[in-house]
């Protein structure tokens, strides 16, 4: 009984700090926002030159990296196709479920999964680093909002350029595929991208699009929340940084789901 | 507490109680700063006196007390009236607090770039001006991670500075440093109260340090004020626990042998 009891108290507690944890999110979310449109009005406007830099870190340099993995995926998903609707004599409809695939799933989430794991992490070591340096009461005690300084760049550098990679992936993600399929069913690239065009229609792009705009957001506030809440020193970091990381990719596919039972059943 | 003459209040705290957790750290504590004056407050470690400083920048919320600076109650003001009021005051913590992503000229220029309208130049001048008195000239384009312990105390009150505020904070300006260093920084806060008038808060642990600088000493032992007044009336005074604190001698323990042992069992106490 005394065990059931420690039990529940410790999963009524975990709630708990998860509920709180969730409100602070949603609180920073919303002061990002604030501090985005009234920032000049109160004289404290987001600066263009720390949202450039970080658009630079966050996407330019991930570039060689999805596109390695994009286009592998491309190629897996069409060795895999062509294997599965071999059984069915299908293999000239494996475009369909590559194009399908890729678009509305893959790219979005191989991106997603990929910056959280680069840049979400790095965010969350930086202001977990920030906060036991006190650099971040530094800023407070300036008359410098840190939201405003620290998590509204990364953010707005985050939804421009999440989907900008996820549509990269995209493409070299279907052309890797493309690739892979000219060469073992015989059919002309042109012919490829043309069958690619007939079957993709500008939905499926937006869900796409739409679903890495959201990822982008997720991982910027989980990488905040997480930093926020460093204690403990150069351990603490890592311990945080860990968890950034796993929490962003966890909510990612869980969001992904919700989406797309939302979307996709109407 | 003081014999002075009336003179106008820069900071008045008013019965502050504050907790951490559960756990009572300060237990009412008041404390009037005149303008002008450099007012140290002293402690052990665990004594209340960073949770105090934290108070007076209002970084924490206290549980009950007031807070004033330059006439404003921190904990009760719109948040554009707190900030006008930070506008107005410096702080240069323990550990220098300096973005490490930027040199330390810009570190020291980032409250004149984000609070004024100046144009570049003349914030790099402003920003020379400060390094100059911090003795730190030449610096600007280095890297904090390139600076020693005593440069990057000497870039914090640069940057604590540079807004020529009416108040200033210092978080242990001088421990960690040699005798040498240390005592050029005390000098270095001395020059700033008498040059450009700011009233002066230090917090520190160092005696030495305390005796050269202050006007007035604030004795904080366990979340209490138990001495404040002049250099010479805390040397003089008479109460047991601010001489321990004078003569680096430790507390006598009272010995309870049932309390001493349920500690070590674990059981409550």
């Amino acid at each position: 009984m005394r065990r059931l009891l420690h039990l529940a108290e410790r999963v009524g507690r975990a709630t708990a700090k998860g509920v709180d944890e969730l409100g602070f999110g949603a609180a920073l979310f919303g002061e990002s926002l604030f501090w985005l449109f009234m920032g000049p009005r109160r004289r404290q406007p987001v600066r263009v030159g720390p949202i450039f830099a970080q658009a630079m870190e966050i996407g330019i340099h991930a570039l060689p990296i999805i596109t390695v993995l994009a286009v592998t995926i491309g190629v897996m998903l069409a060795i895999q196709g062509i294997y599965s609707l071999r059984a069915f004599g299908a293999e000239q409809q494996v475009v369909l479920g590559i194009a399908l695939s890729l678009v509305r799933e893959f790219a979005p989430l191989i991106t997603g999964i990929l910056v959280a794991g680069r840049s979400g992490s790095a965010l969350a070591a930086r202001l977990g680093t920030m906060r036991i340096n006190q650099e971040v009461d530094a800023l407070r005690v300036m008359g410098i909002s840190p939201v405003r300084f620290l998590v509204v760049p990364p953010l707005l550098a985050m939804v421009v350029m999440v989907p900008a990679l996820t549509m990269w992936a995209m493409l070299v993600g279907l052309t890797g595929a493309g690739l892979y399929v000219s060469a073992e069913l015989g059919m002309s690239m042109g012919a490829y991208y043309q069958q690619v065009l007939d079957v993709l229609a500008s939905n499926d792009l937006l869900h796409g699009f739409g679903k890495s705009a959201i990822f982008a957001v997720l991982i910027t506030i989980v990488g905040v929340v997480n930093g926020a809440l460093v204690a403990g020193g150069a351990e603490g970091v890592g311990r945080m940084t860990t968890r950034s990381v796993v929490h962003a990719i966890s909510a990612i596919v869980i969001t992904d789901m919700i989406f797309v039972f939302m979307v996709t059943r109407g | 507490m003081t014999d002075q003459p009336p003179r106008s209040v820069t900071i008045e705290v008013e019965n502050l109680v504050t907790h951490y957790g559960d756990r009572l750290i300060l237990k009412g504590v008041s404390l009037t700063v005149y303008d002008g004056e450099i007012l140290v407050i002293m402690g052990g470690s665990g004594s209340g006196k960073s949770t105090l400083l934290n108070h007076l920048l209002g970084l924490l919320r206290p549980t009950s007390g007031r807070v004033r600076l330059l006439g404003l109650d921190i904990n009760d003001c719109t948040p554009l009236e707190l900030q006008e009021l930070r506008k107005k005051m410096g702080v240069a913590f323990q550990g220098g607090a300096l973005f490490s992503s930027m040199t330390v000229g810009e570190n020291i220029m980032l409250p004149l770039y984000e609070h004024t309208r100046l144009d570049r130049k003349t914030m790099e001048i402003m920003v020379r001006l400060k390094m100059e008195v911090v003795e730190l000239a030449g610096f600007e384009n280095l890297m904090p991670a390139e600076l020693s312990g005593g440069m990057i105390k000497r870039a914090a009150l640069a940057r604590a500075i540079v807004m020529d505020p009416k108040l200033l904070f210092c978080d242990e300006p001088s421990a960690g440093l040699d005798p040498v260093v240390s005592a050029s920084i005390d000098d270095l806060i001395l020059r700033l109260r008498d040059a450009m008038g700011m009233t002066i808060v230090v917090v520190t642990h160092e005696l030495e340090s305390a005796f050269k600088i202050a006007d007035r000493i604030c004795v904080l032992d366990r979340g209490e004020i138990i001495a404040l007044g002049s250099v010479q009336e805390i040397r003089d005074s008479d109460n047991e626990r601010v001489q321990n604190l004078l003569n680096r001698r430790t507390e006598e323990v009272t010995l309870d042998v049932d309390a001493y042992l349920r500690r070590l069992t674990g059981e409550g106490g």
